[in-house]
């Protein structure tokens, strides 16, 4: 009987990691997500590529609550995410029966980044095929966050950062323009930076917020629409002001 | 017995199914035991046979200004005292204290224990963890040794961003919250003088006070609490000893021995000898 105990991750003589890196790719070709940090709201917006006519969309919810304050999206092997996900919902309780206080964004990113460096390091196993974007409100200071982790299990802060297919151009895009909003300007951010790699429309992207008061609200179609209407009208504006010559006598 | 050291992992461990929903919580530590025929009974039997009294008393309520802990330091094997000497509020960090009543080494090795689980918790996670916290660590461990013969009865005492906060801990796994406890065999005494003298807005030096008077009632009335009589006071600055007395002194400045005045008073007499010559006198008549 074959023993499951040897690593699949092991060194390359120059030092690499495969098995990571290939787990990237698998992230590389997940759809996009981004997310964005305002000074009192987070937005999470995910690429939602054609749904089948028969498929219950709503079954198929990329962007999920691990607890009251805290909300993840991510790229990659969905059913990795779902196991994940499980993962942290549970530790989330857990944290709150051991201390009786939730979870900082900070601890619960620490325990999924570790969660997935575990993988890279025991046998028998592959790491998780997933990025993810984590959001939520410290619960005893009331600062948003928006942190990322990767299959290797490293993980960092942002202030906005998209993962997935095509995140080289949201990245430098939202490094183009981002700059430091509230309420209706951080959803307007998050959603323009998606749209330069999807194509337009509520149907498309997924988008959710968090507020320290109001926990999560996934934002429906109608919203979406809107606020895509919007930006399209002041992206017209912004061409034509361009467009038109200068006015001198 | 296995220790547990699942303070020292830095992630829930995660071996056995990958998963497996409910590997959040270490397991229990085990060892063999015997197979009677009436289990229930021997487990009675085995714990009272271990289970030694409480011969002490602990107090801390919350007031004003902070917490207020006080105890004896009598440790007593029976009717023998082994010592008059014993440090029974133990410094688990600069803004903690933790009493001692039960089995001396229980209570500080799972002390100094759930100290080093505060400091991990502060360094991974860059904030202080709170009384509430540190408390349901110290409870989570004590239930999950529940039957084996710990005995623990404690007292958690500090000051978090929440303010003061004070809880009992015991071995059998109970944990509550509260604004006044007292524990160990003087503790009904200790009580009675407590609630007594009990203000929310008291000053610490009254508050000291009345620590410092409950505790000298309880060593007179209780023979396995004496020694010293330390009291603590916890701020949000943390912990700072007050004061240490044995309560042998304490007696003494309560009820300080007043020299009486005397209303009679008694003096030696000499006897004379005439009684026999009246007798001689009556003979010859």
């Amino acid at each position: 009987m074959a023993r499951y105990d040897r690593a699949i991750t092991v060194f390359s003589p120059d030092g690499h990691l495969f098995q990571v890196e290939y787990a990237l790719e698998a992230v590389r070709k997940g759809n996009a997500a981004v997310g964005v940090r305002g000074t009192d709201i987070v937005v999470l917006g995910v690429e939602k590529k054609s749904t089948a006519k028969l498929q219950d969309s709503r079954s198929v919810r990329k962007i999920v609550n691990l607890d009251d304050h805290i909300a993840l999206a991510c790229a990659g092997l969905k059913a990795d995410a779902r196991v994940l996900i499980n993962r942290a919902r549970i530790e989330c309780q857990s944290h709150r029966l051991t201390v009786e206080d939730p979870v900082t964004v900070e601890y619960i990113t620490r325990y999924i980044a570790g969660l997935q460096q575990k993988y890279t390091q025991s046998g028998g196993v592959r790491p998780f095929g997933l990025s993810t974007l984590i959001v939520g409100f410290d619960p005893y200071s009331g600062v948003p966050s928006l942190y990322q982790t990767d299959p290797s299990g490293t993980f960092s802060a942002w202030k906005a950062n998209a993962t997935g297919r095509n995140s080289n151009s949201i990245r430098e895009f939202l490094e183009k323009n981002y700059k430091e909003t509230s309420g209706r300007e951080t959803i307007k951010l998050a959603i323009r930076a998606l749209l330069e790699v999807v194509e337009s429309g509520g149907k498309n992207i997924e988008v959710a917020v968090m507020t320290k008061e109001n926990g999560l609200r996934q934002l429906d179609e109608a919203e979406i629409d809107a606020i895509a209407a919007e930006i399209e009208a002041e992206k017209e504006a912004a061409e034509a002001a361009k467009k038109a010559p200068p006015k001198e006598t | 017995m296995k220790l547990d050291t699942s303070g020292l992992e830095s992630v829930a461990p995660v071996w056995g199914a990958p998963g497996e929903l409910v590997d959040g919580f270490a397991a229990a530590p085990s060892f063999e035991l015997p197979n009677p025929a009436d289990f229930d009974g021997f487990q009675k039997e085995a714990i009272q046979m271990v289970k030694p009294a409480k011969g002490t008393t602990t107090l801390a309520f919350i007031f004003k200004e902070g917490v207020m802990v006080a105890a004896d330091s009598r440790a007593s094997m029976g009717g023998y005292i082994s010592s008059q000497s014993v440090k029974k509020i133990i410094e688990i960090n600069p803004y903690m204290l933790g009493t001692m009543a039960g089995g001396a080494a229980d209570c500080q090795f799972w002390h100094r224990n759930l100290g080093i689980k505060c400091r991990l918790h502060e360094l991974a996670n860059k904030r202080r963890i709170s009384v509430t916290g540190a408390s349901k660590l110290l409870a989570n461990i004590l239930y999950s040794y529940r039957g084996m013969g710990l005995s623990i009865g404690t007292m958690i005492a500090g000051w978090d961003e929440t303010g003061p906060g004070l809880y009992y801990v015991d071995s059998e796994g109970g944990r509550l919250k509260g604004m006044r406890f007292s524990v160990g065999s003087g503790s009904p005494y200790a009580y009675g003088v407590l609630d007594n003298g009990y203000r929310y807005d008291m000053s610490i030096e009254e508050a000291a006070e009345l620590a410092r008077r409950a505790i000298y009632h309880a060593t007179f009335r209780d023979g396995a609490s004496g020694g010293v009589a330390s009291v603590y006071y916890v701020g949000p600055n943390g912990w700072k000893k007050l004061s240490g007395d044995d309560v042998g002194e304490l007696y003494y400045k309560y009820y300080p021995v007043i020299p009486s005045t005397v209303e009679q008073e008694m003096v030696e007499v000499e006897w004379e000898v005439e009684v026999e010559q009246e007798m001689v006198e009556g003979a010859g008549a």
